[in-house]
């Protein structure tokens, strides 16, 4: 991280701070009054585009710790997330649980779900794990379609409104505000793990497995720890994105999903908490842009326009920084910070 | 015994599809260790190519396979010159991302050229009357299997005895080695990439003229992938005997298991994910697979 020229570190304590200037502050402070008072003035459309956008970091800040830190590759995230989706889902229609206690449920469940899909990852890895998630993804999705009993297959559940206390969530904007607090509060939390004990294991699982082990770390506990932590992270995402149309259903979940979220850390920038806001919300706007320039192609080309474009633009654009970024837009905003702390040399 | 038959025999016409997908995979990843995701979106842009050439512009069949080569080299001259040549020495994600990109953006290209319609094309294929009892196979299941068998042959004398298919076979032992010892490594990569186009469309042609083509089909490419790693990752005749194994049992499956499911099965999407994640468990070499052991 680049810092002002005259701020200097004294303890290791001070060095790890993640504010370390008032500027950083300041700027943060600003974030904060920004993003709660923009339901005073935004647009209904917009205002769901950024709880999608929350609820999506919610979820990628997940994999993030799982691909990003611990370097165990996951391509079943969309269906950990279908397992959060169900809980809540589940818990709340049929078992007429609080929306607050069936959010952590959720995670607390998909955790475990992680846990038992994530045991392959202690003898195989790299490509194999790839497969072994996919895998992962495909048997969950058709576990929740057999149990029709319980989950109405392909129909879906219908959630009834959430509540917290006496304040109803169904208004777009107070739900804006419950996902950008989670959304806060998990940032927090996944940027604080990776530089504590289990953060600094993680990472050096991800740098060199064996010489990890060799170092004293032990690859079951903090291989499925992370695991876990991610798919903690996925459930909670899910059952937030359940919850937000009031409808449960595995067309929500699609494969295609968890490539993306992977694509997104790609462009945010892999193993950096602010690559995870940045990935998220670049691909989300692009998708949003084919959305809206699609339909003006479509008198031209074909009605598929706009589905076409998003393919196209998506794919391009991860392409693009995979050959000239790899490290994703997290390290080109340090670039360009560093570019104006320094300018004049 | 009727039933059971018509399972495997479609089933066999299944595992075609998915040898052929396969077979592609295993050539990129026998030569450049890059995993090649995109196969199944090149074999559907196959399909769409033969709807054109064929259905659209009414060229006869040999025109049509050839136009469509020179179109799948000119795919694969670009897909490895701008999207993987950078990439020599990067990780396996950055890899798999990179080629599951450019299958949404192939997607894409498909969607947008010819609007992700089912398009199909029959009678072109010529007829070949094979029976086994009563039941009569399709003959575009045994051209298939024919042409799926030829082109495996082909390539496992390419890879055996030939110059330029035993440095394929060098490079992805050690690249720099190969460098070192006078191989133009590009050109290496370059030709696997032709030949997994090639591959790819011819597959595509046989598949559009015999179940037709769709942006969906795509999909079996992921399930594809189950074949490469039941049959060994870098073993060709592994893909052929593997997609024919997964596509009969897969078949076989839910023929025989999708009756007595909870709630009608299903089990065509899942099986192949099973059989894998045992064959990663047990056996993540494969049945064909070379076993490697992993140093420090």
């Amino acid at each position: 991280m680049s810092l002002p020229s005259g701020t200097f570190a004294k303890s290791y304590a001070q060095d790890m701070g993640i504010i370390r200037t008032k500027m950083q502050w300041i700027s943060l402070l600003l974030l904060m009054v920004l993003l709660f008072t923009i339901p005073l003035y935004a647009s209904n459309s917009f205002l769901t585009l950024l709880t999608v956008i929350g609820i999506t970091i919610v979820s990628v800040h997940g994999l993030n710790i799982l691909t990003g830190y611990c370097g165990l590759i996951s391509m079943g995230h969309s269906g950990f997330m279908a397992v959060g989706g169900y809980t809540v889902a589940l818990l709340s229609a049929k078992m007429g649980w609080p929306f607050w206690a069936a959010l952590p449920a959720a995670g607390l469940v998909t955790g475990f779900v992680g846990i038992l899909f994530g045991l392959p990852s202690l003898k195989i890895k790299g490509f194999y794990l790839i497969m072994a998630t996919v895998a992962a993804y495909f048997i969950i999705i058709w576990v929740v379609l057999q149990f029709r009993g319980i989950t109405n297959g392909t129909d879906g559940i219908t959630i009834p409104a959430a509540k917290i206390g006496g304040l109803s969530l169904m208004a777009k904007s107070t739900y804006y505000y419950m996902v950008m607090i989670i959304a806060a509060v998990v940032t927090f939390l996944s940027r604080n793990l990776v530089r504590s004990r289990t953060g600094r294991a993680f990472i050096a699982i991800r740098d060199n497995d064996l010489a990890a082990e060799v170092m004293g770390v032990n690859l079951w506990v903090y291989k499925l720890q992370a695991f876990f932590i991610g798919c903690v992270f996925a459930g909670v995402a899910g059952g937030l994105s359940v919850q937000y149309i009031s409808f449960a259903n595995v067309d929500q979940f699609p494969f295609m999903n968890s490539v993306w979220y992977l694509g997104m850390l790609i462009v945010g920038g892999m193993g950096t908490t602010s690559g995870v806001i940045f990935g998220v919300a670049a691909l989300k706007l692009l998708d949003q842009f084919a959305v809206k320039v699609g339909p003006m192609l479509a008198n031209i080309v074909n009605p598929q326009a706009a589905v076409g474009m998003s393919l196209i633009l998506s794919g391009l654009v991860i392409i693009l920084f995979l050959i000239f970024e790899p490290r994703g837009i997290a390290h080109l905003w340090e670039r360009i910070k560093n570019y104006f702390q320094s300018w004049p040399f | 015994m009727t039933f059971f038959l018509q399972l495997v025999i479609s089933g066999l016409s299944l595992g075609m599809v998915y040898a052929l997908i396969a077979i592609g995979f295993v050539i990129i990843l026998k030569c450049s260790n890059a995993f090649n995701i995109a196969q199944g979106n090149i074999v559907m842009l196959g399909g769409y190519l033969g709807y054109t050439f064929l259905a659209v512009l009414h060229l006869p069949l040999w025109a049509s396979v050839i136009c469509a080569i020179l179109v799948a080299i000119l795919i694969g001259l670009v897909i490895e010159r701008l999207a993987l040549r950078p990439l020599i020495g990067k990780p396996v994600l950055a890899v798999v991302m990179m080629t599951i990109a450019l299958a949404s953006v192939i997607e894409g290209i498909a969607t947008l050229a010819w609007g992700g319609e089912f398009k199909t094309y029959y009678g072109v294929l010529p007829v070949i009357n094979f029976k086994i009892g009563t039941i009569s196979l399709p003959s575009e299941t045994i051209i298939g299997l024919i042409v799926a068998a030829v082109v495996v042959a082909m390539l496992m004398f390419v890879f055996r005895y030939t110059k330029i298919g035993l440095s394929m076979r060098a490079t992805a032992e050690d690249e720099q080695v190969v460098r070192s010892s006078g191989i133009k490594v590009t050109m290496v990569y370059a030709f696997a990439w032709i030949i997994a186009c090639i591959v790819g469309v011819v597959g595509g042609i046989l598949l559009g003229a015999v179940s037709g083509v769709m942006t969906s089909l795509a999909n079996v490419g992921w399930k594809a992938l189950a074949v490469v790693i039941l049959g060994g990752l870098d073993s060709l005749e592994g893909a052929i005997v593997a997609g024919l194994i997964l596509g009969v049992s897969e078949n076989l499956a839910s023929g025989y298991l999708d009756p007595l499911m909870p709630s009608g099965g299903g089990l065509a999407n899942v099986f192949p994910f099973i059989i894998m994640v045992v064959v990663l468990i047990f056996r993540p070499y494969g049945l064909f697979g070379l076993k490697r052991i992993e140093r420090i």
